[in-house]
């Protein structure tokens, strides 16, 4: 095995801090954490629920899930979203399932397995209380979600049906069709529209929280812009929870919602909450691959298509014959080859790894030498054309729509894209960042899934979050409430409303010659050419270089038309932008500063002598939690313990 | 390609409103319609112009933001949505009119972003199952044929973009409303609200303004989700059911 050699001196980039620890998970066997904490956290009488306000920000399956149990429960709730309904959070287009520990199949599953194969595909960088409570609450999300009529996949007599995922042994993942997240969110939405029609909850939609209010060190309000007329809104509550979910947008490319952003953590951020482990992205390997310079977005392809799909490129670099006329012997089936165990089927991150390599050799094919073909050639001659059809119909269906080219005929293409962020904003068990009455769920925390996500598993912590989690330990804070009610004329609400309209102005008034979309796009280069599958010390460091070069230039020369009080979508997206500089600078410090492999963060030079990750758990078994710092973030590190799992190498050959 | 699109700009809820023409070149056939109007976007803020402004969030047909009427016809000429629509479903040289959804429901905000804040009350009025978090019975507890199942999916597979309500000359949201009295009703969770649910949610859909459905069928024949006509079907079988039972 190789280890890391490195003379260069990265710590100009940042400080080190005082460790910080998790102060609120129980000890003792892990199975009984949760009903512990449960038990010793304070409760909020119901009678006095009324008189306590909780502001929570999005409404994805974390949010809008939070938003109607905390309604529900008694408390008074303001909702946000960007999005003109609840209905459209993002949430809304994940496919594949949502794993929960039932074992309907008597195959061996259990709450501790999917416990340890969370900790284990993580990568041993998350905490094990979290991930065993994330497996404990999954069986009841289940339950809950058909009560409400989610209309899960059935099997012939009534019961639930289920099915298996990548890299697990085990059926355990629920779904409804390749919808499965639009029906859950939709499950959420409900029960949300059902509190407001209840009184409990008021939606505040096409609204974007800019501002994080801090009073007397709690965090007590946000300052959103009425996304419609403009106006800057002060909203002050005695707690506030963000639930925006991931900001894989600092990509420009990826497969989030256009309007996903990190604009509410980043703004937490800079008040002073810590953000967890940010340079941690999962890359999915099977996406259409760009087409050309006006994409704006990239679209998944199932990754259960690998099942009997082979993957394969040229073996001469630069080839540029149509797939049909390249004979077997001139083909290169890579992923057979290298992995004889795994083949087409090993993990994520391998498999994009792998897919980045072929192209970087000139083997790449379709447009810009960006793509591997995915061939069903094989299974059409051994299954027939019906059997193709009926498995994978609707997912060729919607390569075709998208590419134009049909893919029973020629292999579709495919090319690995930014997809997850497992990093996030620092919380506690009781999801609570280091700042007081600030909590933060879902995919904007950074706490369940370690270093890379398996599949099935984010909707599963959404909901986890927002439905079960949150709504007990909240109370625990609530308890000492309500607060001293803050008015719109305290000094740090007006201060923080003059630096929204302050920030607003100077981006309507820079004039300058190019767009912030040409900003972005650029951004996005840079981050996915060095923060991507791969990083180097060298990479990082220029990355950092140029990151803050074009970060000055947007400052003053970027083009913002139109007002503020109206509808103006090209000065939402600036304020995003923004902040997207930067949180991309931060993820590349962290990515530096992690001289390790592991998960989704790749470093060249901390590899095994056949070219596989190699982690560095004496060194770096710990969250990186970083503390704003304007151009010098510090570090805090929080020490990572296992008691329950024994960290071991992954391997796939 | 070179196209030639006519848009429809309004600056605000009060603005008069008229239609635009403007050239985009160098359009490539692989692009999406949304990422046509990019372009023209990009070429409108160099020019010192204002942007048009769009809904549109996923760009995977799945979250039902976006939604213009093209040509005439509620997501343009595929039954898709118009994040799905690719500039090779148009000629080299055409001229593409477009359009903001046209329903009195639908007040317009601006340009091509309307206001469907009417659909969320429709569910608010009932369109919902009534399940305290934290008390649910073991799911497997409750068998649904699979072929109900599957069925309530079809109709729970609406995106909520307004397509029907678009498409409809009477301007009738009926598809979208019918679309989750069936997929609700279909399961035993929802039977003990169902005579509610049809009633409140028919009610708040006549008040906010939206038309009586006459079963022309266009709803269904420009939904990108293929909701069927026939919900509708069921949705009139219940609401008469209800009020028979003297529950209104």
């Amino acid at each position: 095995m190789t280890t890391t050699t490195t003379t260069t001196n990265t710590s100009e980039f940042y400080g080190v801090g005082a460790d910080i620890h998790d102060t609120k998970a129980p000890s003792g066997p892990i199975e009984q954490r949760w009903d512990t904490r449960k038990f010793n956290a304070k409760l909020v009488n119901p009678a006095n629920r009324r008189k306590l306000s909780v502001i929570i920000v999005g409404t994805g399956l974390a949010g809008g899930a939070a938003a109607a149990t905390l309604g529900e429960a008694g408390y008074h709730v303001k909702s946000f979203c960007y999005q003109d309904s609840p209905r459209r959070a993002h949430s809304i287009a994940a496919q594949g399932g949502i794993n929960a520990a039932k074992n309907y199949r008597n195959d061996g599953d259990s709450i501790y397995r999917l416990f340890y194969d969370t900790v284990k595909g993580g990568d041993f960088r998350s905490r094990e209380s979290n991930s065993y409570r994330l497996a404990q609450v999954s069986v009841n999300i289940i339950d809950q979600c058909v009560a409400q009529g989610v209309p899960f996949a059935r099997e012939y007599g009534g019961l639930l049906d289920n099915r298996s995922f990548g890299g697990v042994q085990v059926s355990r993942t629920f779904y409804a069709r390749g919808q499965t997240g639009q029906q859950l969110l939709i499950g959420a939405y409900q029960a949300l529209e059902r509190q407001v029609a209840a009184g409990t909850v008021e939606v505040h939609t096409r609204h974007e929280m800019l501002e994080l209010i801090m009073v007397d060190g709690r965090a007590r309000g946000i300052i959103a812009r009425n996304m419609v007329t403009g106006e800057i809104e002060t909203h002050t509550a005695d707690v506030v929870v963000l639930a925006t979910g991931g900001y894989g947008n600092v990509y420009f490319l990826s497969t989030n919602a256009m309007g996903s952003n990190t604009t509410a953590t980043w703004r937490a951020h800079r008040k002073g909450a810590y953000f967890g482990n940010p340079c941690y992205t999962q890359i999915h390997p099977t996406c259409i691959p760009v087409s050309g310079d006006y994409q704006s977005k990239l679209t998944l392809m199932s990754e259960s298509l690998r099942n009997d799909g082979r993957i394969w490129v040229p073996k001469k670099a630069g080839d540029e014959r149509p797939a049909d006329q390249i004979p077997e012997d001139e083909r290169d089936y890579y992923l057979e080859r290298i992995y004889p165990a795994f083949g087409n089927l090993v993990p994520r991150d391998i498999a994009s790894r792998a897919a980045k390599y072929q192209c970087d050799d000139g083997k790449g094919v379709g447009p810009g030498g960006l793509g591997v073909y995915l061939d069903f050639a094989d299974a059409i001659a051994r299954l027939g054309l019906d059997t193709v059809k009926a498995k994978y119909g609707n997912l060729f269906d919607m390569y075709a729509q998208i590419t134009g080219e049909d893919p029973y005929k020629t292999p579709m293409r495919i090319y690995p894209a930014v997809h997850y962020t497992m990093g996030g904003l620092w919380v506690d068990y009781d999801l609570q960042s280091n700042l007081a009455g600030l909590f933060v769920t879902g995919e904007a925390n950074f706490s369940d899934q370690g270093a890379n996500r398996l599949g099935a598993s984010a909707l599963m912590q959404g909901l986890a979050d927002g439905y079960f989690v949150l709504p007990n330990t909240i109370a625990n804070y609530l308890a000492d409430g309500p607060f001293e009610k803050i008015s719109d004329d305290h000094p740090e609400v007006v201060a923080a409303k003059q630096a929204v309209t302050d920030r607003i102005n100077t981006f309507l008034s820079i004039n300058g010659t190019r767009t912030v979309d040409s900003y972005h796009k650029e951004l996005g280069q840079i981050m996915w050419e060095y923060c991507g599958m791969e990083r180097t010390e060298e990479g990082l460091t220029k990355a950092i270089g140029l990151i803050r070069e074009l970060k000055a230039d947007f400052w003053k020369n970027v083009k913002v038309s139109g007002v503020n009080e109206e509808l103006n979508q090209t000065l939402e997206r600036a304020g995003r932008v923004a902040d997207f500089f930067e949180l991309g600078e931060l993820m590349c410090i962290d990515a530096l500063h992690r001289r390790e492999s592991c998960g989704g963060h790749f470093r060249a030079e901390s590899q095994t002598e056949d070219g596989e990750a190699l982690r560095h758990d004496e060194e770096f078994a710990y969250v990186a939690a970083w503390e704003f710092g304007g151009d010098t973030p510090i570090l805090h590190k929080e020490p990572l313990e296992y008691e329950y799992v024994e960290m071991k190498a992954r391997s796939y050959k | 390609m070179n196209i030639t699109v006519r848009v429809w700009r309004q600056k605000n809820a009060d603005d008069k409103g008229k239609m635009v023409t403007y050239g985009v070149e160098n359009v490539s056939k692989d692009m999406s319609f949304l990422e046509m109007l990019d372009v023209l976007n990009e070429q409108l803020t160099l020019a010192g112009d204002d942007p048009i402004a769009f809904d549109h969030d996923c760009r995977e047909g799945i979250c039902g933001a976006c939604g213009v009427v093209i040509n005439g016809q509620a997501h343009g000429p595929q039954v898709t949505t118009t994040c799905q629509l690719h500039m090779r479903s148009f000629e080299d040289g055409a001229v593409v009119d477009v359009e903001p959804w046209r329903a009195g429901a639908f007040p317009v905000i601006k340009d091509l972003v309307v206001d469907r804040s009417s659909f969320d009350r429709i569910i608010q009025a009932g369109g919902y199952i009534s399940a305290p978090t934290g008390s649910a019975p073991e799911a497997n507890n409750l068998p649904v044929p699979k072929k109900d199942a599957d069925h309530a999916f079809e109709s729970a597979a609406c995106i909520g973009c307004g397509a029907c309500v678009a498409a409809c000359p009477n301007g009738s949201g009926m598809l979208f409303t019918a679309a989750k009295i069936t997929h609700l009703g279909l399961l035993p969770q929802g039977q003990p609200e169902r005579d509610s649910r049809v009633i409140g949610m028919v009610e708040q859909h006549d008040h906010e303004g939206f038309g009586s459905c006459t079963n022309i069928g266009e709803c269904t024949a420009a939904c990108p989700k293929g909701i069927p006509l026939d919900t509708i079907s069921r949705l009139n079988r219940d609401l008469l059911g209800a009020l028979s039972k003297g529950k209104a």
